[in-house]
């Protein structure tokens, strides 16, 4: 592990895994609460025009990647609150689109070409630059700010949205808010995960610690845990074996969720009074 | 609220209600399965929008109403949601969330009107117990708790003794006639009243989107005298036949 450090790009990887290993399951706990799993896949796959825009236009790929991704998550949220039945459809148009733009607009950028993209789209640890890290860092710290900012109102969200109607909260705030959180994460996700598996880590981190939780608090403090662990062990592993940090990241997540299905059941059976009498 | 009309996928549910509920009384609004007693609540509130007329909240229409505090919705029954495993006491705990500012941290007084809701529902040992593994009567009395926790002056209750065990029951009556000894409001939802019937100052009776019938609330006993007799009576319209027949004659 120490002679990884002393590599200048892994320090910067390992920055950037240790983030999003933070924010991915902070905000995934809501969405999974929310039903929302999949808003995650849509928006990443949005990003990618994102970042196809930035090579055509000469801009950093990471800004654009924002901008497009915040456009593209508010156009889901929108779709989403008129009505629950095209939701899914909706969805998968935008999948759909976003892939089809990456792909239409890195092959009309000079020198750009579908290899390009493939270290966004699974993630890639020599690429990390210096800006990247400071971008990255930047949308950390406003995930979380705003979990911590709007957790409580979220957590009633996520619970009963009509529950948090009849409390007086601005509904239609706070989902844009969830929405907007997710595609600054996904955005945080796309270095070092890739955009087609970010949202593993908004779900499976989750999905692994309630099987050991009892608390909504308890679950996203674990599921925190869980990421970081997934991304730094798997960003560590890409390092030694050479394979593309996204895919080990997911697969050491999925293995931490096999086994924590089988030690969940042996911690609950071993909690006096669970069960409703 | 005045004239409300309220359409669900274009089939009209309510076709012009009026109803004013004064502080201090003790709703109940029946009606057969259909009838549009839910609806009407959540129109009241402001969470299904109005195709017609105009509902006010202690005198303001809801999207401008700021005293969200004052009312304690209890819904139908508790959502899981995505299955995030969450304890009683957040769920409880968070009934506080329109008397909380935010980046407040969580006050004394909310912890202690936490605890006292938890209490009040014979729930306090659980606290920190998930709430997927209540049974349905349990889960009603979590809500009820939720709402008790936000101390409103208003409670709104949507079926709190659909599903739910004898126990259960008793113990909401009890809350219910502590509450309406504090002055406390509650307009409830419900298809039998049970243990609730002693403490219903005025019912309100749907049909068809309409008020059938507005004021004391049955007291006679007998099969006739339940509140589900009324509408599938096949002569309602006509003059009470029987003597136990609770609608008003005039």
């Amino acid at each position: 592990m120490i002679d990884l450090l002393q590599f200048d790009f892994m320090q910067r990887a390992l920055i950037a895994a240790l983030l999003v290993g933070l924010a991915a399951p902070a905000i995934g706990t809501f969405i999974v609460q929310r039903r929302l799993a999949l808003l995650g896949d849509g928006i990443g796959h949005v990003a990618l025009t994102g970042v196809a825009l930035g090579f055509l236009t000469g801009t950093a790929p990471v800004l654009t990647a924002v901008a497009v991704s915040v456009l593209g998550a508010v156009a889901i949220e929108l779709v989403h609150a008129r009505g629950r039945t095209s939701g899914d459809v909706a969805l998968a148009l935008l999948f759909y689109g976003g892939i089809a733009g990456g792909v239409l607009l890195i092959s009309l950028a000079p020198g750009g070409s579908n290899a390009t993209l493939m270290s966004y789209l699974f993630g890639s640890i020599s690429s990390v630059s210096t800006q990247d890290v400071w971008v990255i860092g930047l949308l950390a710290a406003a995930v979380l700010g705003m979990v911590a900012f709007f957790g409580r109102e979220l957590y009633v969200l996520c619970q009963d949205e009509e529950v948090a109607r009849a409390s007086g909260l601005p509904v239609r705030f706070l989902s844009l808010l969830i929405a907007v959180t997710a595609a600054l994460t996904v955005v945080i996700a796309m270095r070092v995960v890739g955009l087609l598996l970010v949202s593993a880590l908004m779900v499976v981190p989750v999905a692994t610690s309630q099987q050991f939780t009892r608390g909504f608090r308890s679950t996203m403090a674990l599921s925190m845990l869980f990421g970081m662990i997934s991304t730094v062990g798997g960003l560590t592993s890409s390092f030694y074996i050479e394979v593309p940090p996204g895919a080990i990241i997911v697969i050491v997540a999925l293995a931490g969720f096999v086994l924590a299905l089988g030690l969940g059941r042996f911690v609950r059976r071993s909690r006096p009074q669970e069960s409703s009498p | 609220m005045s004239g409300g009309q309220v359409s669900l996928d274009r089939r009209p549910v309510l076709r012009g209600i009026d109803l004013t509920v004064k502080p201090g009384e003790v709703v109940a609004v029946l009606g057969a399965n259909g009838s549009g007693k839910s609806t009407l609540i959540r129109a009241l509130l402001g969470l299904t929008p109005l195709s017609g007329g105009s509902t006010l909240l202690y005198g303001a229409p809801p999207a401008r109403f700021r005293e969200w505090w004052r009312i304690g919705y209890v819904p139908q029954r508790l959502s899981v949601g995505g299955g995030v495993p969450t304890t009683i006491r957040e769920v409880v705990a968070s009934g506080r969330i329109a008397r909380q500012r935010r980046l407040r941290p969580t006050s004394p007084a909310d912890r202690e009107a936490t605890e006292r809701a938890l209490e009040t529902v014979g729930m306090a040992h659980r606290a920190a117990d998930p709430v997927q593994a209540l049974s349905g009567g349990q889960q009603q009395r979590v809500l009820i708790a939720r709402a008790l926790a936000g101390e409103p002056d208003t409670f709104v209750m949507d079926e709190p003794t659909a599903g739910v065990d004898a126990q259960s029951q008793q113990l909401l009556a009890d809350t219910l006639s502590t509450l309406v000894d504090q002055g406390k409001t509650v307009l409830l939802v419900a298809h039998e009243l049970g243990p609730l019937e002693p403490l219903i100052t005025r019912a309100v009776v749907l049909r068809d989107g309409f008020v059938c019938h507005d004021g004391p609330p049955p007291h006679a006993v007998g099969a006739h005298a339940l509140p589900g007799h009324d509408h599938v009576h096949p002569h309602a319209e006509e003059k009470p036949a029987s003597p136990l027949d609770w609608r008003p004659t005039s």
